[in-house]
């Protein structure tokens, strides 16, 4: 009598249900998110250690442009804003609206890598290259990084656009555009950390 | 027969879980506006005299952003992917909070203990 009862309660210990939700792959691709955070904040790491290193060149101070940062912080925010408008539409199955707020994603963000290389010609002609010291080493590995996740992150969009555009909102495309809107959302998170860190605490360090 | 409308109801889990609302993006879009505008003025405005509490203050707001974006814009909660997420996000928040954490640490100890250079090695640099 007691043995059965033992038994069965300890049966109840056992999972029924599949324990890693039904879609491996968000999962899957959270879990490369969180990496990619790794490497960004060993990026980080080096702009905190080498960020006042000047070798008696320029100075946060003096290579920032803020009102340019102002302006690329907001494309990239806005950008974060209108994909989530995408997905909305994505999810009421509204194809043309979808597309039409992934292009607006699109071509924000595209503005905003454009800005981010002007910044750069512009430093590098100044003599404010990424070998002028280690503070500017460290703020173009950092900043750079960043900008290829953006750039790599918009041709992903263009691929996905066409697809959705030939083949429309089956499965598979919903979740290859919910991977993007995650990728999408975590650069702008970073971005956080870049504008308040290196730029805004860079000028005053 | 269970099994049918439990299929459903993850589903309609993970469609509210991922795709948001528009009241959340808009939510989402005025507090991180705010907490970015804050930052840049007082940056751009000199507002505070002292640079140590304006960086303090800028990083303080970065933080609260981050989770501002992390809540409005990837929907992250203790539920979705049953946990699995949230728990992945720890384990990376506590490594990341090591890398950051001991790199200036003990980088910042390296340089505070490292001999001062002498004129006559910075002029040894400066010829080679």
């Amino acid at each position: 009598m007691n043995t059965i009862a033992t038994e069965s309660s300890a049966q109840d210990f056992y999972c029924r249900e599949e324990p890693h939700g039904h879609n491996g792959t968000l999962l899957g691709f959270w879990i490369y998110l969180m990496s990619d955070c790794f490497i960004f904040a060993a990026l980080f790491a080096c702009n905190a250690v080498l960020g006042t290193s000047y070798a008696a060149g320029p100075t946060g101070a003096d290579v920032f442009d803020l009102t340019g940062l102002a302006v690329n912080t907001a494309l990239l925010l806005i950008s974060s804003v209108t994909f989530g408008f995408a997905m909305l539409e994505m999810a009421r199955k509204r194809k043309r609206a979808m597309l039409g707020w992934l292009a607006v994603s699109g071509l924000l963000a595209a503005a905003f890598v454009g800005l981010e290389i002007h910044e750069f010609v512009t430093m590098i002609a100044e003599g404010a290259g990424p070998d002028r010291s280690a503070f500017l080493s460290s703020f173009f590995i950092l900043v750079g990084t960043h900008g290829l996740h953006v750039t790599v992150g918009i041709l992903w969009l263009i691929v996905l656009m066409v697809q959705l555009g030939k083949h429309g909102l089956h499965e598979a495309n919903i979740r290859r555009l919910q991977c993007l809107s995650m990728f999408w959302h975590f650069l702008d998170l970073i971005w956080v950390g870049v504008f308040s860190y290196v730029y805004l605490v860079g000028v005053l360090r | 027969m269970n099994s049918s409308s439990h299929t459903e109801h993850a589903h309609d889990d993970a469609m509210h879980a991922h795709h948001g609302s528009l009241r959340g993006y808009l939510t989402g879009f005025v507090l991180a506006a705010i907490l970015t505008i804050i930052p840049f003025w007082l940056v751009m405005g000199h507002v505070i005299e002292s640079r140590q509490a304006t960086i303090l203050i800028v990083l303080g707001l970065a933080a609260v952003q981050i989770l501002v974006h992390m809540i409005f814009f990837l929907h992250l909660d203790t539920r979705s992917e049953s946990g699995w997420n949230m728990l992945a996000l720890i384990f990376t928040g506590v490594l990341v909070a090591i890398v950051l954490g001991a790199s200036i640490w003990v980088m910042y100890n390296e340089n505070a203990n490292m001999m001062p250079m002498s004129p006559q090695y910075m002029h040894h640099k400066q010829g080679s």
